[in-house]
């Protein structure tokens, strides 16, 4: 039992327990599954400044940003009680290859923390990777309606043509930014 | 503001499709309190499946690995079910309400939106949801990204007007 709390979890656990999440925030509340949208609720309350897409009383969606918080919260439980400290995901040889090739030593937890540290930051790809592509999540997100909650998990399972449009874009576009854009940000290093 | 002009832009949002998720019942805030534990028990598993790290989104997006297809593989299928049951039922909410289901309309911006998120959870190795997680499981500098990403959203704000959908 405590191996199965300090190991990884198999994604024919995880995935079922992922998809639940659909049906138990229908049936308590009737919400619909999507994160992204707590981004534009935050902007709504905090920096609305009269742009009419932020225009709206935020404060009946805040059950969405209970929810994030939440997230925010299971992750700091996990970290301290479900997580080994000596954590490093069981990765794929051939990746590993891959990163070494473009430089990466360090292949022990949830992030690569030669790319992700205040450190990076003030460097050109450190920069990019942390803040653009945060920008392009959050932008993104937006102009695409959803993200992998609410386009890929909840719009497929209510069989919506446009979410599996945005859901192969979102694949297109990880695709071509790890094979193709990323070994090159990562060599600069 | 008056009722009617809060009618107005639900409306709008609603046929923009930009974010359908609604509440039009008020209710005391801790109530809410029920999503902050659903949330809870979303990001430990989001952590524990190792949905948030960097490098399982690499092996996804490079096809080195089964893992996250199988999550969201096995995630979508649970959902599906779960959501012909509720129809086929007529399964309430615990209030006894119908459960609504928004319906998403297409417009450009799912393709060039879509692309744009996907280059950036390639680089994060997260989508919003992980982020949240990631910077909870002690990666401070997420927290920058999270900023970022908030931004990112208020850009969007401020030029969608100017922008094809």
């Amino acid at each position: 039992m405590i191996e199965f709390i300090y190991e990884p979890w198999p994604w024919y656990v995880a995935g079922p327990l992922i998809g639940l999440v659909v049906p138990l925030l229908f049936i308590i509340g009737n919400k619909s599954f999507g994160i992204s949208s707590s981004l534009r609720h935050i902007c709504a309350a905090c920096i609305p400044a009269n742009i009419p897409f932020f225009n709206y009383e935020w404060k009946k969606e805040r059950w969405n940003l209970f929810f994030i918080s939440g997230i925010l919260i299971g992750g700091v439980l996990s970290y301290f009680f479900l997580l080994d400290p000596n954590y490093a995901a069981v990765i794929s040889p051939s990746l590993i290859i891959q990163l070494k090739e473009d430089g990466l030593q360090n292949f022990s937890g949830l992030l690569p923390i030669e790319i992700f540290s205040f450190k990076s930051l003030t460097s050109f790809p450190g920069f990019i990777m942390i803040v653009v592509g945060g920008f392009l999540i959050g932008f993104g997100t937006r102009y695409g309606g959803g993200c992998t909650s609410g386009h890929a998990i909840l719009g497929l399972s209510t069989l919506q043509w446009p979410s599996l449009v945005a859901t192969c874009c979102f694949m297109a576009g990880g695709i071509i930014m790890s094979n193709v854009v990323l070994p090159f940000l990562l060599k600069l290093f | 503001m008056s009722h009617q002009n809060n009618e107005l832009i639900s409306s709008n949002r609603e046929t923009q499709s930009i974010c359908t998720n609604q509440s039009e019942t008020n209710y005391k805030w801790y109530f809410d309190i029920k999503y902050l534990i659903v949330g809870i028990l979303f990001g430990i598993v989001l952590i524990k499946a190792e949905v948030i790290n960097w490098f399982r989104i690499q092996e996804m997006f490079r096809f080195q690995s089964f893992h996250m297809y199988g999550i969201i593989g096995s995630a979508v299928v649970v959902g599906l079910v779960s959501v012909w049951l509720i129809k086929k039922f007529d399964i309430r909410t615990l209030d006894g309400e119908k459960i609504v289901f928004h319906t998403k309309k297409f417009h450009k911006g799912n393709i060039y939106g879509g692309v744009l998120f996907g280059l950036g959870w390639a680089m994060t190795g997260a989508c919003p949801g992980p982020l949240f997680a990631q910077l909870g499981s002690g990666m401070w500098v997420v927290g920058i990204t999270i900023l970022s990403a908030i931004f990112g959203t208020w850009v969007y704000g401020k030029f969608r007007e100017k922008l094809p959908h």
